[in-house]
């Protein structure tokens, strides 16, 4: 009977239903626990899922590409998503035209602030140069970010994980600190979620109310391009 | 069928940005030019609900596809732990940074007040 079941799990578990399913299932779970008690910030999703899932991993010594194997499936949709942006995009076009220019200011300042302000932070503690390559495009979604640093000359995991601690923490803080700095504009919060924070960010806006989303995900997709065109540009100066 | 004709053209689209940057050597990732390129094709009325169909439940469960890439980065931790403490000082600030100028920035440019969050 342990044989069989030692037997079933082995099968089971290098299978790609496995990390699909384990992804799909911690996540629901966590969805519906960060509903129940409020959307309160520290009760973000992905954090612990994230969390739920490397303890998984670990406790059934399941090495990271068995898994992704499966989680791959979810993953190849971040592709589409930036894609499908151009849909909130779209529908507020005559509101962005109309406030273009505010608009890019912010989202060229915030992105450089951020950009720029880790670099400098990361160089004045005395971090080596790829590890500053690869925190500059950190406010940029997680595969960009890969990318950009990739042609900056950093190292593409750490660029990810940067991207992914950056989310969270704007995600799980940003609250805290806009009701300390009287920032009460639900859209001026949303675009500098999705601005600083990328889809980590933008998810949590629009957890909190539609609008705050809908600007997060504007400025999402504005700081990918500004990020992809702009940052090769300045790294090329140094 | 309208969820599947917008899925489709979003992964048209992305093939085509991909296409494009390979052979033009833009420095813009694919589904970037990809964005764009839906923008562009939305101005044509007849996509707009297959794509507002597809990209309406993807973009509401944006934050399910970067669990994948988190987990990866707990196997990657100990790329973090080993400057440990003086990066998380880096990633933290700038972070706070990044959102207080791009708040401040943006509420000095457009003073609005109809949609205070309730305090």
């Amino acid at each position: 009977m342990t044989t069989s079941f030692v037997e079933l799990w082995v099968y089971l578990s290098a299978t790609p239903l496995f990390g699909l399913t384990a992804t799909l299932a911690v996540y629901v779970a966590a969805s519906s626990a960060s509903a129940r008690l409020g959307h309160q910030p520290w009760a973000n999703p992905v954090l612990w899922s994230v969390l739920a899932l490397a303890l998984l991993l670990t406790l059934t010594a399941t090495p990271y590409p068995v898994y992704f194997s499966g989680a791959q499936f979810i993953h190849f949709l971040l592709g589409p998503a930036v894609v499908a942006l151009a849909w909130p995009l779209w529908q507020r076009r005559a509101e962005l035209r109309a406030r273009a220019g505010a608009l890019l200011v912010a989202a060229l300042l915030g992105g450089t602030a951020a950009s720029a302000s880790a670099v400098a932070i990361g160089w004045a503690v005395g971090l080596p140069v790829e590890v500053l390559a690869s925190l500059a495009p950190k406010s940029v979604t997680a595969p960009v970010a890969m990318g950009l640093s990739a042609q900056l000359g950093g190292i593409p995991a750490l660029a990810a994980v940067f991207a992914v601690l950056t989310g969270l923490v704007g995600a799980i803080t940003a609250k805290a600190l806009f009701d300390a700095c009287r920032v009460r504009s639900l859209a001026v919060r949303g675009f500098a979620l999705g601005t600083v924070s990328h889809g980590i960010g933008a998810s949590r806006a629009l957890q909190v109310h539609p609008d705050a989303g809908a600007y997060a995900a504007l400025a999402l997709g504005l700081q990918v391009l500004l990020a992809a065109l702009l940052l090769p540009a300045v790294a090329r100066l140094f | 069928m309208d969820t599947l004709k917008g899925l489709t053209l979003l992964l048209l689209c992305q093939s085509a940005g991909e296409a494009l940057a390979r052979v033009a050597h833009l420095p813009l990732p694919g589904p970037v030019l990809g964005l764009v390129l839906m923008v562009l094709l939305l101005r044509w009325p007849a996509v707009r609900a297959p794509v507002e169909a597809a990209a309406t439940p993807l973009l509401q469960h944006l934050s399910l596809l970067f669990v994948p890439v988190g987990v990866g980065v707990i196997a990657h931790l100990g790329l973090v732990t080993q400057y440990g403490p003086r990066m998380l000082l880096s990633l933290l600030l700038s972070t706070w940074i990044g959102l207080l100028v791009t708040a401040l920035v943006l509420q000095r440019l457009w003073p609005r007040g109809d949609d205070e969050v309730p305090a």
